[in-house]
């Protein structure tokens, strides 16, 4: 076994007894990028000085006998949330250059607990994108078949910790950008409850969405990231007063919900196929299965795609030419917003830049904003009404494994439609998790590829992350 | 299908400068998003249409109230990032 193929729970072990070091560990790391991400891209930026330096510190914390659990542990951080003096660019040319001026909460708390930061990873734009192929900087290929994508926009992420490059990595979900890279490359995502983690030093995309967490090559893992960054936080208003308290199993069996809208037309019956066979193991556990429904999930994804836009067109007016990143300065002062914002940003945040504006401007406001708005209500009393039937919602992450780059690119509503099966919970502020559930073996690359990885996604009402981590934990053990 | 015009429309609302390419691709794509939105129409009327201030949902209020923010001194930092100063103020070009 490498050092690269341990869990974070394994490497503590291992550091804790001084069979190795942080050094080791982080330099195990760095070979493994260096050797990998050429073809990966799953990093934008690796700081291998400044990390072998963290783990120096990490060491002498270890050798003083007061540390953690995540102390000397080697991560990732996608690239839209801020690390204090590094490079910070949301994957877009506009930020190409910018330098984050402070750290973001869920990094100050990693580095408190002695994390070591290997580098930022690679996104779509802005976090805009189910693929990364939106990415100003190439996209991220998918570790278990180089011609698919890697899902996202956190596919860097999920690339990183699926290709033994990362011990974790954290993300963030707006509407299912945590879930699908989860899935499509074979790794624990986890998105948790809106307020649960500080969004502070996230660039924003949909501020009534956004959610930060963890990429762990298990379930034990992501619980201790998700324990580390998770809590209040003064510099996030919507951050909530919330102390992570581990479920132990209960005697009653727990309820499962499938709720049956998430297996209609469209889903690949390969991945059919592997949920249900997760929910048979289920059953086998012990869990009490039962058939339910969430009538308005066909109304989900358009009601997504006019709230996420039109928050974005408000969040990203602030990149104007003037106060940040690139700046164009030939013309006049309106000729430096258009050129700025022309030439830095990409199609994907352009269109939905446009989509937003239009939902929001006199005259469609109320045939679209008002009408979504009202439509995500019904969606939380929807899942409300579903949370009283059972204690967890087994479905799929995705409706189809890993696709082929270049194959979504041209066509944004088939992209778009990726995010089916992730966007609903989002509209409700709910938490999801995929777990990784089985593997389709493709039959038209060569016979000894290893197949795609299909997540099983389960959801749970608010705040209740240890429920799904508890069942979860269950569930690793028979998928 | 929206025309050509309305999408110059929505980027100068948007202050975005687009190709001539841009422009056609912009057409057809937030054409057929703005279809896929016709979906909506759909939600039957007796749905009882939810009270978008939220009140009486779930759990969500809880995580919004107003807070005071201590001081949190990055001002130098902040200034630091303006692509044109003088001084402490972001330098723009004239404006009349």
């Amino acid at each position: 076994m490498e050092l690269t193929d341990l869990t974070i729970k394994q490497a503590h072990k291992g550091l804790k007894s001084r069979e190795f070091s942080s050094v080791d560990l982080t330099k195990a790391y760095l070979e493994k990028i260096k050797k990998s991400d050429k073809e990966i891209n799953a990093y934008l930026s690796v700081y291998e000085k400044e990390a072998l330096l963290h783990a120096e510190s990490a060491d002498q914390k270890i050798c003083s006998g007061d540390f953690g659990e995540l102390t000397g542990i080697p991560c990732a951080i996608k690239d839209a949330i801020m690390v204090e003096g590094q490079r910070c660019t949301a994957a877009s040319k506009i930020l190409e250059d910018y330098i984050a001026p402070y750290d973001a909460t869920v990094i100050k708390k990693l580095k408190e607990k002695g994390a070591v930061i290997l580098g930022k990873t690679n996104t779509d734009e802005f976090t805009m994108g189910s693929s990364t192929e939106n990415s100003a900087f190439g996209p991220t290929k998918n570790p278990h078949d180089k011609t698919r994508v890697a899902g996202g926009s956190s596919g860097g992420s999920a690339a990183a910790v699926a290709g033994k490059m990362a011990s974790f990595a954290l993300g963030s979900d707006t509407g299912g950008s945590i879930r699908q890279p989860a899935s499509l490359c074979g790794v624990v995502g986890l998105c948790p409850t809106y307020g649960a983690v500080s969004r502070y030093g996230l660039i924003a995309h949909a501020s009534s969405l956004d959610q930060i967490g963890p990429f762990s090559k298990n379930i034990e893992d992501a619980e201790i990231v998700f324990k580390a960054i998770s809590g209040k936080d003064s510099m996030d208003a919507t951050s909530a007063n919330y102390l992570y308290e581990k479920m132990e199993s209960s005697k009653k069996p727990l309820t499962i919900g499938i709720p049956k809208e998430y297996f209609a037309e469209g889903i690949d019956p390969e991945v059919e196929k592997i949920i249900k066979g997760a929910i048979k193991k289920a059953e086998g556990l012990g869990f009490e299965i039962k058939e339910i429904s969430l009538p308005l999930t066909e109304y989900a994804l358009a009601c997504y795609y006019i709230i996420d836009p039109s928050e974005i067109s408000a969040n990203l007016s602030r990149f104007d030419g003037i106060r940040y990143g690139l700046s164009l300065q030939n013309g006049d002062l309106s000729d430096v917003y258009f050129k700025s914002r022309g030439k830095g940003l990409g199609i994907e945040v352009k269109r939905r830049i446009m989509i937003g504006t239009y939902c929001l401007s006199s005259g469609y406001y109320d045939a679209y904003y008002k009408k979504a708005q009202e439509v995500r209500n019904l969606i939380r009393q929807d899942f409300a009404k579903a949370f009283e039937k059972a204690d967890l919602l087994f479905c799929p992450v995705s409706p189809f494994p890993a696709f082929k780059i270049g194959e979504k690119i041209n066509n944004p509503m088939s992209m778009y439609l990726a995010d089916i099966y992730t966007v609903p919970l989002k509209l409700a502020g709910l938490p999801g998790l995929s777990l990784p559930a089985g593997e389709i073996k493709d039959s038209l690359t060569s016979s000894e590829s290893i197949g795609l990885p299909v997540g099983l996604q389960i959801i749970g009402n608010h705040f209740q992350e240890n429920k799904i981590l508890n069942v979860a934990l269950q569930m690793e053990k028979v998928l | 299908m929206i025309s050509k015009e309305e999408v110059k429309h929505i980027a100068k609302l948007s202050r975005l400068e687009l190709t001539e390419q841009e422009i056609e691709k912009m057409q057809k794509d937030i054409s057929a998003v703005l279809d896929y939105f016709e979906l909506l129409k759909k939600i039957p009327k007796q749905a009882g249409i939810a009270n978008v201030s939220g009140k009486k949902s779930i759990g969500i209020e809880e995580t919004r109230k107003d807070e005071v923010i201590s001081s949190y001194n990055i001002r130098d930092e902040l200034i630091g990032k303006y692509p044109a100063k003088k001084d402490d103020y972001i330098k723009v070009k004239t404006i009349l």
